[in-house]
């Protein structure tokens, strides 16, 4: 194995998610399993190629002019939202 | 007499402008066809039966003021990816099973206009994550060519839907192969256009510089009309490209004289004999068509799966980072603190695979495994990409298998991801570097569709559908329904 319980613990906290006992064995095996297939790209010589993050060659971030262009929709938007109080989210007390 | 849904996109569209038929027959007709065949196939997962009735109304109307257009009244079905305002959009997860999506997706608004009547929208992998469509809170969607099969994934519903026929086309989204993969494990026509040709906004996104949406039809020239109307530039999508929109159905006979093919050597790798076999009959119609063939090699394209796996789930992890419980989607009960709210929402509202993804991605961005992983990834991606271009200098498009077997059964892959994930060796790598593709039906093998691919240059997709096109006037195979569907 190449992931520890521990590590994957580290990684579902990083990712906030919630992992039961029975689902955690699984997820250690098979999150190894997908490591172990990935590191073959270690073997590969890749020494002043230049990474490549966006799969067209010239293109760039556009700017667009600093007009309003977009309406208040907040109130459909919050159609979709667990709980609302007054136009804003509710989630549990952060602040005591 | 042909039945109505094994007409072309182009009969459908003369005989409604010669008001042989209306459009709300034609939606009527689909409508009963879907709710008698799609019990058996799971392919739609939400049916929208009134707004397509009334849609077709709208439709009949503006064909009777003397409106005419490729797509004036036929009906279509959406990838469940695809944001629909006031419709579910669930994105085949539990996260999103009641999100109620606030607008369109510029997909949908784009075949809206055009006068597309959606009748539904298509079981999916669970956020496009899967190649079996076997991860879809949904349930699995059944190979309509046999039902024990998968019908491939992501884009599995609106596959199975094309194949059959319980819509003029569907729509779908290509990550890793999630258009052409299925098109071929069920017998349909499947176009990935280059990445930027199509938006993504509105379209719920996964990996975000490798998602492209396309079109899963009867033919590459029923798929050219639609994608005819889908692309084009969208200031809403920042990678949209900005670029005229040729002319796809009128350049569907461009003559293939001339034309450098190149058979790609690494596809035939552990490719069973009889699947190869179908290759080269392919490539022999092509060689009677006058182009002319030739072998080209992608040495680093062996590598395109593992990269896939390192970049896809690193943008996956920080895309899906925004389901959190909070503003839309899937809430536990009772969270006890904000972290509780958090982990055990997203622990609960994703399935398993999207888990699986999500964490691979955060393992593989995290401090000290970042430049290991990730960057590396994007430094193979580059080696990938160039050997593509080097190929393009002598050939004018390539040809291979879309996949390395037929559909597979239902539960055969789904505990073993990195099987699973081999599944899409020959599709992934036209998304690592943006090129568009096709998948075209090339035969049986035990009585199951494989697929022709023809992958091109950037923005060679009038090329592509004129190739594809030029083999389907040549061969039947794409006019083979599966039985029970004709």
């Amino acid at each position: 194995m190449s992931l520890t319980r521990q590590d994957v613990e580290k990684i579902a906290h990083l990712a906030r998610l919630s992992i039961s006992e029975v689902e955690m064995p699984v997820y250690v095996t098979s999150l190894s399993s997908i490591v172990d297939f990935v590191d073959e790209l270690s073997r590969v010589d890749t020494g002043s190629v230049e990474p490549m993050a966006h799969p067209l060659d010239g293109q760039h971030q556009r700017l667009r002019a600093d007009a309003v262009t977009q309406s208040d929709h907040h109130l459909k938007f919050q159609g979709n939202a667990p709980s609302v109080q007054a136009g804003l989210y509710v989630v549990p007390r952060v602040i005591e | 007499m042909t039945m109505l849904h094994n007409l072309s996109i182009g009969e459908l569209a003369d005989r409604l402008a010669g008001r042989q038929i209306s459009s709300v027959e034609l939606t009527r007709h689909f409508l009963a066809r879907i709710e008698r065949l799609n019990p058996r196939l799971n392919a739609l997962i939400t049916l929208t039966a009134a707004e397509a009735l009334a849609g077709a109304a709208a439709a009949d109307r503006r064909l009777a003021a003397g409106e005419r257009g490729r797509l004036l009244g036929i009906p279509l079905i959406h990838k469940d990816i695809f944001c629909t305002d006031g419709v579910r959009t669930s994105c085949g997860s539990r996260m999103l099973d009641n999100f109620i999506a606030p607008y369109d997706a510029t997909v949908v608004t784009r075949l809206k206009s055009a006068g597309a009547v959606m009748l539904g929208k298509a079981n999916m992998d669970e956020f496009a994550m899967g190649s079996s469509n076997e991860t879809s809170y949904y349930g699995p969607v059944k190979n309509p060519w046999d039902t024990s099969k998968v019908p491939g994934g992501s884009s599995g519903g609106s596959a199975a839907a094309a194949a059959a026929r319980l819509a003029a086309y569907t729509t779908g989204t290509d990550t890793g192969g999630s258009i052409r993969q299925p098109a071929a494990l069920t017998g349909v026509t499947g176009v990935k256009p280059t990445y930027g040709r199509v938006s993504r906004y509105g379209m719920i996104a996964f990996a975000s510089s490798l998602d492209q949406a396309g079109v899963l039809a009867a033919s590459a020239a029923d798929a050219a009309a639609v994608l005819q109307v889908m692309a084009g530039f969208d200031p809403k999508d920042s990678t949209s490209v900005d670029a005229p929109v040729p002319d796809y159905p009128a350049l569907l006979d461009a003559p293939l004289k001339g034309l450098k093919i190149g058979l790609l050597r690494e596809f035939f790798d552990g490719l069973e004999a009889r699947n190869a076999a179908l290759i080269k009959d392919a490539l022999k119609v092509y060689t009677s068509l006058g182009a002319d063939t030739m072998e080209v090699s992608l040495p680093h394209l062996p590598l395109s799966v593992p990269t896939y796996y390192v970049v896809a789930p690193a943008e996956c992890s920080s895309n899906l980072s925004r389901f959190d419980g909070v503003r839309f989607g899937y809430r536990c009960p009772a969270p006890v603190d904000l972290n509780d709210l958090y982990k055990r929402s997203r622990g609960e509202g994703f399935g398993a695979e999207v888990k699986r993804r999500i964490m691979t991605g955060t393992y593989v961005l995290s401090a000290g495994y970042f430049d290991a992983y990730y960057l590396k990834a994007q430094k193979v991606r580059r080696l990938i990409n160039d050997d593509f271009r080097a190929a393009f200098q002598k050939v004018d498009l390539v040809l291979g298998p879309t996949t390395p077997t037929p559909a597979f059964a239902i539960g055969a892959k789904i505990d073993d991801p990195v099987t699973m994930y081999l599944n899409d060796i020959y599709t992934i790598g036209a998304n690592l570097a943006g090129l568009p593709g096709i998948s075209v039906p090339c035969g049986l093998v035990d009585g199951l569709p494989m697929g022709l691919q023809l992958i091109g240059p950037h923005f060679s997709e009038s090329r592509l559908l004129g190739a594809a096109h030029q083999f389907q006037r040549a061969t039947a195979w794409h006019t083979k329904a599966p039985g029970g569907y004709e």
